[in-house]
């Protein structure tokens, strides 16, 4: 306001009080056309929900227009309380909004590993961006064909590890269980070590045939038993993998998880363009001289560069907690929810009360929304706050 | 720079890196290759199971397919009849409002602004049954304009939001320079703001275009037949037609995503500039 006042101190007296009137009446019709659209289409709608939720309605009104829900106040919310679906949606909710964290690091890392000046660098930027660009609808169609059962590539890969590459998982699980083994060869070794070096010198001669003898022994049972169990466990480990795929679109319980996996591909390139750019804007000096301190690799971008790219990280989170609950598109292409209604979520589960062949139940679907909402609205205000305080410095 | 460059490094770490590379890109785009490939295989290598092998041909016929014997080609028109009313609109408005908030300091100002801002994260389904009954009630729904009047009003928070920032940054001895020649306000905004908001209007376009195109939810709610369904929408009722008949669904897929796509490629700067706001400062 400062600035408004000097020019009117400048401005010809007789003209200022009209310059003035017009300054404050400008914004407001400035605004008024944009105000208004966003009032009717959101503002608006937002108080209406919240009304509704408190009424039984099934979306329809009587010959003279007039609304015909019955309000029955907390009635939704309390019958919402017993909903077991409500509860699976709400669970899954919880996982998407976990799981999806996971395109932070991710993000991260694929933006450290393109961050380089090589020739056609850009290129492979702009590429490793794109599945961001492609509408969720067409992502949830690739990933349905991805894990598509007998043909799928991710079926047929699991298949294949579970039986031609069982080793490869087999492996560690032999490993794991050839440890008591290795510990007690360990024991046995530290036990002659201590009772070598502690016993007099002229009773060693006395002593040194227990190792010896104990090796002897171990030899054997290697050899013969044991050997013997560790292979027939190897066979057995390896054949208790041998089976079919997995048709992770129709197992209740790895469906979610194999929509969230969907969903982070775009999440994870928009992440990854914020931390490019973040990256950009990192101080090269800051850079250098923590360099010229000895300071690389872990420690280098925890104590030096993600303290420069928290103004790229808060926007991710943000970005990534909506793009969480906001989901829909996914579930509806790939699952419609099932199998069972185990992949719902609040965003589909209340589309699917307030509008699909389930029913018209718009108060209950609005109730629904509200819990949404105000989920939504916790990370928000978070936002909103964080913007007050560096409109507030400026 | 971090990471230190790889200029900097052994040869042999050069060379890993410029191998690893494209395998990293071939590993990413997975999803995307095999939908590619397999929008172009003959119809008769998927029966005989022949999913990854080498196709026995080029079938570009797929395409042929899906354009004459399907209303893709009028979906992919309703969502240009969406999606382009929709971005002149919401960036019109949106150059309005954040010039009125960049410029004015009345005292509902900020208010006004965080509510632009927050209205722009609302889960859409707090506002699915209200603005679906006001649709139907004003004769707007399944029409193109149904649809595209609620996506400029939405559109306008996110907008408005940008407009603002880029306004604010502009040098306000501008603006102060003219109001002392005594131009009046919407001169102002016409003839010195607006000419400088070339990059800013650039940007929200692309983006807008992008996010609409590629909005499914209202495309569902507020459209139901061939006539005004978006491609979204479209895509996804034929999906459940052309069940397990994956060389037209990737057909179908591919198409959908190129108008996104070009755009992306073509306007790569303004995209990230208008994606990335706010993440530097």
């Amino acid at each position: 306001m400062t600035q408004a006042s000097d020019t009117v101190a400048v401005a010809p007296v007789g003209r200022s009080r009209g310059r003035l009137n017009q300054r404050v009446i400008a914004p407001w019709l400035f605004l008024a056309p944009g105000l208004f659209m966003f009032a009717v289409y959101v503002l608006w709608p937002i108080l209406q929900s919240i009304t509704l939720s408190l009424y039984d309605w099934n979306g329809l009104y009587n010959q003279d227009g007039e609304f015909t829900g019955t309000f029955i106040g907390m009635g939704n919310y309390a019958e919402l309380m017993v909903d077991p679906a409500f509860e699976t949606s709400l669970w899954n909710n919880l996982k998407w909004l976990v799981l999806y964290m996971l395109a932070l690091p991710i993000g991260l890392f694929i933006a450290i590993f393109l961050n380089q000046t090589v020739t056609g660098i850009r290129l492979y930027k702009s590429l490793f961006f794109f599945p961001f660009v492609i509408s969720q609808v067409v992502v949830g169609l690739m990933f349905a064909w991805f894990y598509a059962p007998n043909f799928g590539l991710f079926y047929t890969m699991i298949e294949w590890f579970r039986n031609d590459g069982a080793w490869i998982i087999a492996t560690p699980f032999f490993l794991l269980k050839l440890l008591p083994l290795a510990i007690f060869v360990i024991l046995i070794g530290r036990i002659t070590f201590w009772a070598a070096r502690n016993a007099p010198s002229r009773a060693w001669s006395n002593i040194g045939f227990l190792p010896i003898a104990l090796l002897l022994v171990f030899a054997w049972v290697m050899s013969e038993g044991i050997s013997q169990y560790y292979q027939s466990a190897w066979t057995e480990l390896v054949a208790s993998f041998a089976g079919k795929g997995i048709a992770i679109l129709a197992d209740p319980d790895l469906v979610t998880y194999g929509i969230i996996a969907a969903g982070l591909w775009p999440q994870i390139a928009y992440v990854m363009i914020l931390y490019l750019t973040g990256l950009n804007n990192v101080a090269p000096d800051q850079i250098e001289a923590a360099r010229l301190d000895g300071a690389k690799g872990w420690r280098m971008l925890w104590y030096v560069v993600l303290p420069q790219l928290r103004p790229a990280t808060f926007i991710a989170v943000i970005v990534t907690v909506i793009g969480a609950l906001r989901s829909f598109d996914l579930v509806s292409i790939m699952t419609n929810g099932g199998p069972f209604g185990s992949s719902r979520i609040l965003s589909y589960y209340m589309y699917e009360k307030a509008l699909s062949e389930y029913g018209f139940r718009m108060g209950y679907g609005a109730a629904i929304a509200v819990v949404l909402f105000a989920i939504m609205m916790v990370f928000i205000s978070g936002f909103i706050w964080k913007m007050w305080r560096d409109e507030k410095e400026r | 720079m971090f990471p230190r460059p790889i200029q900097q490094a052994s040869t042999g770490a050069q060379w890993l890196y410029t191998i690893a590379l494209p395998v990293a890109l071939v590993l990413w785009l997975f999803p995307l290759l095999g939908v590619a490939l397999t929008s172009l295989r003959p119809a008769s290598d998927l029966a005989q199971g022949n999913y990854f092998g080498m196709p026995s041909g080029i079938a570009w016929e797929n395409y042929v397919y899906i354009f004459t014997e399907t209303p893709i080609g009028q979906y992919m028109l309703n969502s240009l009849w969406v999606t382009i009313p929709t971005v002149i609109g919401a960036v019109g408005l949106s150059l309005m409002t954040g010039f009125a908030l960049a410029v004015y300091g009345f005292r509902a100002n900020i208010l006004i602004f965080f509510m632009f801002v927050a209205g722009n994260f609302v889960p859409f389904q707090i506002l699915m049954v209200p603005v679906r009954d006001m649709t139907l009630n004003l004769g707007m729904y399944d029409t193109w304009y149904g649809l595209a009047l609620f996506h400029i009003a939405f559109q306008t928070g996110f907008c408005t939001l940008f407009m603002r920032n880029f306004i604010k940054a502009l040098p306000f001895e501008l603006i102060e320079a003219a109001r002392v020649e005594g131009v009046a306000e919407w001169r102002i905004f016409w003839y010195i703001v607006l000419p400088l908001m070339r990059p800013a209007i650039a940007a929200l376009s692309v983006l807008v275009f992008t996010f609409i195109w590629n909005d499914f939810f209202w495309a569902t709610v507020l459209t139901q037949g061939v006539d005004s369904q978006p491609i979204t929408a479209g895509l996804s009722s034929l999906n459940g037609q052309w069940i397990a008949q994956w060389h037209l669904v990737s057909a179908g897929s591919i198409l959908a995503a190129l108008p996104p796509v070009a755009m992306f490629f073509l306007m790569q700067k303004h995209f990230i500039a208008g994606l990335t706001l706010g993440a530097v400062k």
